[in-house]
């Protein structure tokens, strides 16, 4: 076949390939490139009411450092979605594996019900958690009513649990499809090979089906922890003061407090620090999960 | 195959866990409809009086018309634009090899990961310092950028088991490359690409955050609705509202999920999250 090697990076392939890519490329560039790019330049000056004093200095950056009230911040995002992660992964895991292994004929039918909730209005469904733990609202409702409680518990709403509750709602169904892809590639005759060696059950799950369905563990839990450390719609509505995270901080800088500069370092902060745990854990993960193959 | 044709008592358990899963996906958003009935201002439960009213009175709000026509507006563009961009991505990455295919894919499929908040307020300085009026426009222009990523995956897993012998064929027998498209690719792509239009209009009508930074004098519709949740007074009827979204986004997606999976199996459709 040396006609399709010489074909593999071949100009006119190339040529053709890149002139389909270049307006997609051209937008990302101008809408998503440089954009991170003066949010870069934009956390290294510094402004004055309205004017913007673009003399390089680490000035936000120290401010960020030395405030202790960004750490709690930051700090609580990381928490917070982190757990919201572990959770929304532990939880679809099983729902993966019921579509992967025992659902035999409506495989689609269950993955569009169960992926449908996660397309539909973010916001709305984030409101929807309010009229659960709110005051007045179903759960405190359903308690007054049968008589367990006298008073509305006001410590359901407003806080950093209601806060991992939504995100753990909101989430879980968008984890459930690279876990369920990574276990309907595990080739089924391998399962049987083992079950016919003698392994027990949990054995073989534990040494082939789970090792080989890792990747899409893997894939969720990224997908999942990168945009819920940033969320801003979750906190803003359910956190209350005690709940709020840094991107609502952020979004007071650009805001309120109309400091970009200072918002800006605290999205690079947040960014490079997320980036670095991201891969952290991927190493980590894949470390383990050669010692158990 | 012993192992899956019995219905052993894991696959039951595994069961009752499916449902009670479904429950807990379904049954909080099942609130906003119920609630949306109630006569009460303070979103009490149990509902006790109710009431079709808000769902009358509501289109009296004039902002509102506004509102849920901007929505309209940038939707369709931005459903049509990263369609067309996603059709020529899908068709690169399906038909050839070339340098760096990895790495592009990667980068055009990095706004699906990427937190919205920092494309959000990096969005705005980069509007602001190219001197550029915040507008519907810019919505769109973010909209398209995160849309892009759905279109991409809709259309490759779709191109993938496209027979390339079939546009050969057609353009041994002489047709043109235009026409080998409209005859041949088009009706056989065509379930992907509605299937795209229609999740990328219902990704950007629901969206929020992009449009908050950017939408400038005027708001998209879920800019409009959050701004009235603000007041205890007008939230029963954003509720109201926030049903018919929610009915409306959940036909579509229905809809769009279902033409795109025809004659496809699952681990193709979303072969892409591996």
């Amino acid at each position: 076949m040396a006609s399709t090697l010489e074909n593999i990076f071949s100009r006119s392939d190339s040529t053709k390939a890149y002139s389909l890519l270049s307006p997609s490329l051209l937008l990302l560039i101008f809408v998503f490139a440089f954009p991170i790019f003066f949010l870069i330049a934009y956390s290294f000056w510094t402004q004055d009411y309205v004017t913007v004093d673009t003399t390089l200095t680490l000035e936000n950056y120290k401010t960020v450092i030395n405030k202790s009230a960004y750490h709690t911040l930051i700090k609580r995002s990381l928490v917070i979605s982190s757990l919201t992660t572990l959770v929304t992964v532990l939880l679809a895991y099983p729902m993966a594996y019921y579509v992967a292994f025992v659902v035999k004929d409506r495989k689609l039918l269950w993955l569009i019900a169960l992926t449908i909730p996660f397309w539909t209005s973010y916001l709305l469904r984030v409101f929807a958690w309010k009229l659960i733990l709110g005051y007045n609202g179903v759960i405190n409702g359903s308690l007054y009513n049968l008589g367990i409680i006298e008073n509305p518990l006001s410590f359901l709403l407003y806080n950093p649990f209601a806060v991992f509750v939504t995100l753990a709602h909101a989430w879980s169904a968008f984890a459930i499809l690279p876990i369920y892809v990574s276990l309907e590639k595990i080739d089924r005759s391998l399962l049987e090979a083992a079950s016919d060696l003698g392994d027990s059950a949990f054995k073989r799950f534990w040494r082939i089906t789970f090792p080989l369905s890792f990747p899409g563990v893997l894939a969720a839990a990224l997908i999942i922890f990168i945009p819920t450390t940033g969320d801003y719609i979750t906190p803003k509505l359910v956190g209350g003061s005690e709940g709020i995270m840094v991107a609502n901080l952020i979004q007071i800088m650009f805001g309120k407090a109309n400091n970009w500069p200072l918002g800006s370092s605290l999205a690079i902060v947040t960014m490079t620090i997320v980036t670095v745990l991201v891969i952290c854990f991927v190493l980590i993960s894949r470390w383990l999960i050669s010692r158990i193959k | 195959m012993k192992i899956y044709s019995s219905y052993s008592l894991s696959d039951r358990f595994l069961t009752v866990y499916a449902i009670l899963f479904l429950s807990f996906l379904y049954i909080p958003v099942l609130f906003l409809p119920l609630f949306s009935f109630s006569e009460s201002q303070y979103m009490q439960f149990p509902i006790t009086d109710w009431t079709f009213e808000r769902y009358v009175t509501m289109w009296k709000k004039t902002k509102l018309h506004d509102a849920l026509f901007a929505s309209i507006k940038v939707g369709i563009f931005a459903s049509v634009i990263s369609t067309i961009l996603g059709i020529l991505v899908a068709r690169a990455m399906t038909r050839y090899l070339f340098p760096f295919k990895k790495s592009v894919l990667g980068f055009i499929m990095l706004p699906m990961v990427f937190p919205e908040i920092i494309m959000g307020v990096g969005l705005l300085i980069f509007a602001i310092f190219a001197g550029m009026q915040l507008s519907l426009v810019t919505v769109t222009a973010g909209h398209i950028l995160i849309c892009l990523p759905f279109s991409v995956v809709i259309l490759i897993s779709r191109f993938e088991g496209f027979d390339k012998s079939l546009e050969e064929a057609s353009l041994d027998l002489g047709e043109n490359a235009w026409q080998t498209f409209y005859r041949i690719t088009f009706p056989i792509v065509g379930s992907g690409i509605l299937a795209s239009l229609l999740l990328t209009f219902t990704i950007s009508f629901d969206e929020f955050l992009i449009a908050f930074f950017l939408s400038g004098e005027d708001p998209t519709l879920p800019i409009y609705i959050y701004g009235q949740l603000r007041h205890v007074k007008n939230i029963p009827y954003m509720l109201a509202l926030g049903s018919i979204i929610l009915i409306v986004s959940f036909i579509t997606i229905s809809f769009s999920e279902w033409i795109r999976g025809r004659g496809m199996t699952t681990k193709k459709i979303y072969g892409i999250f591996k």
